[in-house]
């Protein structure tokens, strides 16, 4: 990944800035990055802080025409030795404010800011009217679009909302329907992921003439149990509700389900992806699957609005290094590089292969390797007499009068090859590695002719290929 | 003039506030995430003890406090005085992968003081062998060696001539890395195995036959005797003194009752001398002055201990050695050395004088560090123990000396190493008897 080093040159007046500007779904954004609609997007004061800090575009939290009554604890978080919230959930429900001051922070906003993305997420009660009424008065604040909250899935959807009407295929079209026979602004509908195929909800909210899709609503999720009380994480007078599961941990689900849709020629709808994005990576991996923009809820609850700061340059520098002049260049470059594993090459191989240099004797590829996968690295021992001051794999100093070598203890260090004839390469040792650069897998010639496992059972059921034969070391 | 302390008991405190302060959890916390838990690891194989340490930090990093501790004494019932005062630098922290990685090794010994001081050691004795084992001094090697033959199940009595236990880990460690309180409380946890510690028991050669007679096994963990002498004039001048009796004063006695000089000259430069000159100067001492024959290069002092001193205002005089204690009325008032050159390369390189080089130091204590001497007394005289080098002889892999159901370890078997060494001397000592007894213990 070298090269975003060239970015410097942007400060250099003649050189043109990447174009941020993103239109989904009809709806125009300074950039593509949105607030989810979740507590950062509770109030007029907080959007309008957001959009000073650099959002492009927000989604109001979810709001209904009663407002609702919340419980107290409400979040529980996942933390991964020693780093906080690898994964967040909520058993929230939609807006706790009234709609009257909901629609009027609403137009407020959009006065203050008519150049952002301002959507508002709705959910109410699953008949015809009540959608047309919340519809009409959303919109009459000026709105840039409404997004239908089909996904969150405690609470709501037990009031027949909500994943209620996201996990059916018949209501989301029916709903969708009721709102698109008035809406004059573009309808987004936000999935939730808790069904078995999200394709079949996409497709049925393409039948009701849906605008975009945004995904993924929260995962049902029980964060844990606390082994003194044993009350669930987290907890109201010590009882848990499953709630809604988010956060980093989820992004490869998130991801998946929007590479599903990207590739669906049935859905071929503009997605808005969300789910876990942290980092500009994140942003830009959600958009190279197919989705036009992203939104962000848990992270901005962790840090604040001011990580959009880093999302933006993160992604401008990038784009510079790419020469991508607009994200459409570059949006869905990657989806049609998914599919089925069937089609995937038999005949393609790679194989470990460690640097020497830059390992630092830690063991970890040998022993995940020899426990956990194929026994296909060697272990030897380096006397400590052989080793010379100036190995930059096994540093030295001089303390006391003793040359102290690090990676070595008891007169040796262990040195690691990787056994290629065995290898099956299955990245495996270059994932535990904790040198960035040191193992690395590379292509090899492989015994198997180039073929995908669909054409090879074709040509073995018409006697056309031998038999690939099972390897002979496990 | 040598006088006691001129701090106040606040600012002594502070000076003697620990090196490195205890961990927080959530430091401990964040500290052990950054353990690779490495296989086959080389902080473990760097520790003389062989702590699984990977095991204790990932345990701390998953709120198994009791289990890390357990990891921890099981191999080293020292670790608390082991996580305070070893020079961890060239042992599990300098061979620690993250060096290379990061530039930072983790922070182990802070780690496993965490782990220590959550959980107080306690296992419960092996089933009974009916063997009786003696242990002579209660130092690092007699105490894990009663230790682990106590685990096995056999029964054991420790004979200390000094009124206090403990040995050096008691009196001789600086005490802002370990107070004597600590070393004390780790000393009681031994004894609440059933180890009987019979302190003001001199073991001389006569006794040691008797031992030998009543016991089945004898352990000698006598360790060192006084500090070496200069066998130049001046020796018994009032303010000339030497680096245990310096040292000892800070845990025998408040810190308020320690004497210290104004201008003090600290002779060698091993960790004894540096622990001297620092302590010297947390008593208050204006002007500190390490002097050595030889240079930084040579110095037997690990390279962090050096920087402390430097950091504490200590100064070096390099290239010299000590010819004479001057003073005035029986007390000191300088000192006399004459400059030296190395000839040659290395380890190996010749000190010469440098001609009409004398000079003169003032000074008003001058204190002694340059190694100790072995008990030769009582070696010599002690039932057929071969010597070698001031070192009673050892078979490294069982503690055997050449004395049938004799064993020993510690520093009387290496002239002076770590506490960590000596501990680890004592468990092996303790296989060797246990192996030697018949091989009836069980863990
Ligand atoms: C000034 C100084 C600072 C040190 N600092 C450190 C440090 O920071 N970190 C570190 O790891 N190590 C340090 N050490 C080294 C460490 O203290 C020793 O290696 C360790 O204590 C040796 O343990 P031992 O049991 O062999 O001997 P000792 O601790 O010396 O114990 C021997 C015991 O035997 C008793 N004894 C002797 N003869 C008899 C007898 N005839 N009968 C009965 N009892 C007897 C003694 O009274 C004593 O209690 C230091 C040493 C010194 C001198
Ligand atoms: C506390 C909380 C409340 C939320 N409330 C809503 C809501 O009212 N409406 C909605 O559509 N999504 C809601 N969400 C889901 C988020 O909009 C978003 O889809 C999800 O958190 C995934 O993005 P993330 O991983 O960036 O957090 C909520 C999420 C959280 C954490
Ligand atoms: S790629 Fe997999 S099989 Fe090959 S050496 Fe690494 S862990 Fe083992
Ligand atoms: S995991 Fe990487 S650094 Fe560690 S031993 Fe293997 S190759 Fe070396
Ligand atoms: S060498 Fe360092 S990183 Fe590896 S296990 Fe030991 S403490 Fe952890």
């Amino acid at each position: 990944m070298a090269g975003w080093g060239l970015y410097n040159t942007l400060t250099d007046s003649s050189v043109q800035k990447p174009d941020l500007t993103t239109t989904l779904a009809g709806i125009r954004s300074p950039n593509p990055f949105w607030l989810a609609s979740a507590p950062p997007t509770n109030s007029a004061y907080q959007i309008c802080r957001a959009f000073e800090a650099g959002w492009g575009g927000a989604v109001w939290k979810t709001i209904g025409h009663d407002p609702i009554v919340n419980v107290s604890s409400r979040y529980g978080s996942i933390d991964y030795d020693g780093r906080k919230m690898m994964g967040f959930n909520n058993i929230e429900l939609i807006t706790d404010r009234t709609l009257e001051t909901n629609l009027e922070e609403i137009a407020d906003v959009k006065k203050k800011f008519p150049d952002h993305a301002l959507v508002v997420s709705l959910m109410v009660e699953s008949t015809r009217a009540a959608w047309h009424d919340v519809v009409k008065r959303t919109e009459d604040t000026g709105c840039d679009g409404l997004e239908l909250n089909f996904g969150c899935p405690h609470g709501m959807s037990e009031r027949g909302m909500g994943s209620a009407v996201g996990q059916v295929p018949e209501y989301t079209q029916m709903v969708t329907e009721w709102v698109k026979e008035i809406a004059q602004t573009p309808v987004l509908i936000k999935l939730t992921p808790n069904v078995a195929d999200i394709r079949y909800i996409a497709r049925a909210a393409k039948a009701g003439g849906a605008d975009g899709l945004s995904l993924i609503n929260t995962i049902n999720s029980i964060m844990g149990i606390d082994l003194d009380s044993f009350n669930p994480k987290p907890h109201v007078a010590g009882r848990g509700s499953h709630g809604g599961y988010c956060g980093p941990a989820v992004k490869p689900i998130a991801l998946n389900m929007v590479q599903q849709l990207a590739d669906d020629p049935e859905v071929g709808l503009p997605l808005s992806g969300m789910g876990g994005v942290q980092a500009w990576q994140d942003a830009i991996e959600f958009m190279l699957l197919g989705a036009g923009n992203v939104q962000v809820c848990t992270a901005v609850m962790h840090y604040g609005f001011r990580i959009v700061e880093h999302l933006i340059s993160g992604l401008e520098n990038w784009m510079a290094s790419k020469n991508y002049a607009q994200t459409s260049d570059f949006v869905g470059l990657s989806a049609g590089k998914l599919g089925d594993w069937a089609d995937l090459d038999l005949g393609y191989k790679v194989v470990a292969e460690i640097d020497q240099e830059t390992c630092i004797h830690c063991g970890l590829c040998y022993i995940a390797c020899e426990d956990g996968a194929h026994q296909s690295i060697d272990m030897t021992r380096i006397e400590d007499s052989t080793i010379s001051s100036d190995d930059p794999s096994l540093p030295s100093f001089l303390s006391g009068g003793q040359t102290v070598f690090a990676g070595v203890g008891d007169g040796y260090a262990n040195r690691f090859d990787i056994n290629q004839e065995t290898c099956v390469g299955c990245n495996l040792c270059s994932l535990v590695c904790p040198v960035s650069t040191c193992i690395t897998m590379v292509e090899k010639e492989s015994a198997i002719p180039s073929i995908t496992w669909r054409i090879y059972q074709e040509k073995l059921q018409s006697g056309k290929i031998e038999r690939i034969m099972p390897p002979d070391h496990v | 003039m040598i006088q006691k302390t001129l701090l106040t008991p606040d600012q002594l405190a502070e000076n003697f506030a620990d090196l490195h302060a205890a961990y927080p959890r959530d430091e401990a916390v964040t500290e052990s995430s950054r353990c690779l838990f490495c296989f086959d690891a080389p902080c473990t194989r760097a520790c003389p003890t062989h702590i699984d340490v990977p095991r204790f930090i990932r345990q701390i990093l998953h709120d198994n406090m009791a289990g890390a501790a357990e990891t921890i004494f099981s191999e080293n019932i020292f670790g608390g005085s082991c996580a305070r005062a070893c020079p961890t630098e060239v042992l599990c922290e300098g061979a620690c992968v993250d060096n290379t990685l990061l530039n930072e090794p983790v922070q182990i010994g802070r780690l496993q003081r965490y782990a220590t001081d959550s959980t107080p050691a306690s296992f419960t004795p092996g089933p009974v062998t009916g063997k009786r084992i003696a242990v002579v001094g209660s130092g690092p090697a007699g105490l894990s060696c009663a230790y682990t033959l106590r685990r096995l199940g056999h029964a054991v009595t420790v004979f200390e001539a000094s009124d206090i236990a403990g040995g050096l880990n008691t009196l001789g460690i600086a005490a802002y890395k370990i107070t004597t309180e600590f070393s004390l409380s780790e000393i009681d946890a031994i004894q609440a195995m059933d180890i009987e510690i019979r302190l003001g028991e001199y073991v001389d050669a006569v006794r040691l036959e008797e031992l030998r007679a009543s016991y089945d096994a004898v352990f000698l963990g006598i360790g060192l005797g006084p500090t070496a002498n200069l066998e130049i004039p001046g020796e018994d001048l009032g303010g000339v003194t030497e680096a245990l009796e310096f040292i000892a004063q800070t845990h025998t006695g408040p810190f308020e009752e320690c004497e210290v000089g104004q201008n003090v000259v600290v002779i060698g430069a091993g960790n004894t001398a540096i622990d001297v000159a620092t302590e010297a100067v947390r008593l208050g001492a204006e002007n500190v002055l390490i002097v050595y024959r030889r240079t930084s290069h040579e110095m037997s002092a690990f390279a962090y201990e050096y920087e402390l001193a430097k950091a504490d205002g200590v100064k070096f005089e390099w290239l010299v050695r000590p010819i004479k204690f001057l003073g005035e009325n029986g007390v000191l008032s300088g000192l006399r050395l004459q400059r030296l050159e190395l000839v040659g390369e290395g380890r190996g390189a010749m000190l010469q004088v440098i001609p009409d080089s004398t000079f003169d130091i003032a000074c008003d204590m001058a204190i002694k560090s340059l190694g100790q001497v072995a008990l030769e007394p009582f070696l010599s005289e002690a039932a057929d123990l071969q010597l070698e080098g001031g070192k009673v002889g050892i078979d490294a892999s069982t503690g055997a000396t050449g004395v049938d159901g004799l064993f020993s370890g510690g520093d009387c078997t290496n002239k002076g190493a770590e506490i960590v060494d000596a501990v680890q001397d004592g468990k092996i000592a303790a296989f060797g008897i246990d192996v030697y007894l018949g091989g009836l213990g069980s863990l």
